[in-house]
């Protein structure tokens, strides 16, 4: 895969510097069939630093999930090397086993069959519905479970 | 149908309508001895529990109705791997209302989405404990004659303290309310109280000697400090004593200043204080169950 171009795909661009691997994580983009490259710290204008993922020939991504992760974060779609759409991401009301709730005192850690759900509360953070703790990046115990 | 799981659930007309019924129930009981004729209360209880069980279950019988349910995991299918869904969807078939205390946080909230009965949370874990709130609520309302403009302080463990927090959170709608906060640097109100009340410009001050501000009280509100809350032995040993209320203390406070307390007591209230007519505790009870007849008449809908 060349990481330049793209024939077909997409490229999730404008993610803040050193999330890439999170978001590798939580979409499970290590399962994927195809080429997926993570290029780190590259220069952007705006923040200085900033990571890249290129997925070659899917476009099927769930955009919820990377709002979640990071609503600053921009999807170009690839189509015939050119950008056939740009999608620009917003922060989703709730997010349903994307993440799972660390809290050990929560009814989630004993009872394994409940969704992992978390609500966007006062318009910037997501609380776990049950025992309503906060989700804070990087401290969740496990990636995504379908 | 409505569940209570948060105390934050209810409006301030929601509470003031429970309040003003419980009270009605205070001056009346017969009139309300058969408005729960009929009706079955299941009390789930995965741990133990001394006065929120009795008090639901003295409540229910007091209305006429009739209890069911458990005391502890052990005595449930809980033992046997049964999950919080499936019990109350069974028990949504024998029962019209579910009470459930359980030592996982979220767990009423899980009984709330799988119930066709109202559920009342009645403690889950370090989380919320909504009926200790509203009769902590109706215990100032009966004895002071109000809810707003007052000065509470609140000592001990503030950090750890559900009931505190809840507190703090349903007296925050009500007009000029002042708040000391009485506790050792390490279990201060967590930030995200402190800064729910900078936003409404509640005045609060945080302090850690009770016997420095008690005087400025209308209303003392204690709870249990314990000692292996401390970081160090030196900071223990410093701060222990301004933490245990005495007769000493009281002689600094307002002669109409009420004490209260949650209850389990250890020893943060010497049992001297018990005869102190500002002493108003065991009182707190007794609200306790009159507000619980007030609620499940209102989510019954009798």
């Amino acid at each position: 895969m060349n990481v330049d171009s793209l024939e077909q795909g997409i490229v999730i661009d404008h993610i803040q510097a050193g999330k890439s691997m999170e978001i590798y994580k939580i979409m499970q983009l290590g399962k994927l069939d195809c080429s997926v490259a993570i290029i780190k710290n590259a220069k952007s204008k705006k923040s200085g630093k900033k990571d890249i993922i290129k997925i070659e020939h899917t476009t099927d991504v769930d955009f919820d999930v990377l709002g979640f992760i990071d609503p600053n974060i921009t999807v170009n779609i690839i189509r015939d090397g050119k950008i056939a759409e740009k999608k620009h991401m917003h922060m989703p009301q709730q997010v349903v086993n994307v993440v799972q709730c660390k809290n050990p005192r929560c009814i989630t850690s004993v009872e394994q069959e409940l969704p992992h759900v978390f609500k966007l509360v006062d318009g910037d953070k997501y609380r776990c519905i049950y025992c309503e703790e906060e989700y804070r990046p990087g401290k969740s115990k496990k990636g995504r479970h379908f | 149908m409505k569940h209570l799981i948060d105390p934050m659930d209810l409006s301030v007309e929601e509470i003031d309508g429970i309040l003003d019924l419980a009270k009605k129930i205070i001056a009346s009981p017969k009139d309300y001895a058969h408005k729960c004729q009929g009706k079955k209360l299941a009390t789930l209880f995965y741990e133990p529990s001394t006065r929120t069980r009795l008090s639901f279950e003295a409540a229910m019988w007091e209305l006429g109705g009739s209890v069911l349910g458990f005391s502890s995991a052990d005595a449930s299918s809980a033992a046997k791997g049964e999950s919080v869904a499936d019990t109350v969807r069974t028990v949504s078939c024998y029962a019209d209302i579910i009470a459930m205390r359980h030592p996982k946080e979220g767990a009423a909230k899980v009984a709330s989405l799988y119930s066709k009965i109202p559920v009342i949370n009645a403690g889950d874990g370090g989380h919320q404990h909504p009926t200790q709130t509203l009769t902590d609520l109706l215990t100032i309302r009966s004895l002071k004659g109000r809810l707003g403009t007052m000065t509470l302080g609140l000592c001990g463990d503030l950090k750890f303290g559900r009931t505190v927090h809840s507190l703090i959170r349903a007296l925050m709608r009500y007009e000029n309310v002042e708040f000391y906060l009485i506790s050792p640097q390490e279990l201060k109100v967590p930030e995200y109280i402190r800064e729910a009340m900078r936003q409404k410009n509640i005045v609060f001050h945080e302090v850690e000697r009770l016997e420095t501000v008690i005087g400025e009280l209308d209303i003392l509100y204690m709870t249990r400090v314990q000692r292996e809350r401390f970081f160090n032995e030196e900071d223990y040993i410093r701060l222990r004593d301004s933490y245990i209320l005495d007769m000493e203390k009281m002689a600094l406070a307002k002669k109409d200043m009420i004490v209260m307390h949650p209850l389990p007591r250890v020893n943060e209230i010497s049992v001297e204080v018990d005869k102190d007519p500002r002493a108003k505790y065991f009182d707190q009870v007794l609200y306790g169950k009159y507000v619980r007849m007030a609620l499940m008449m209102t989510m019954l809908e009798v």
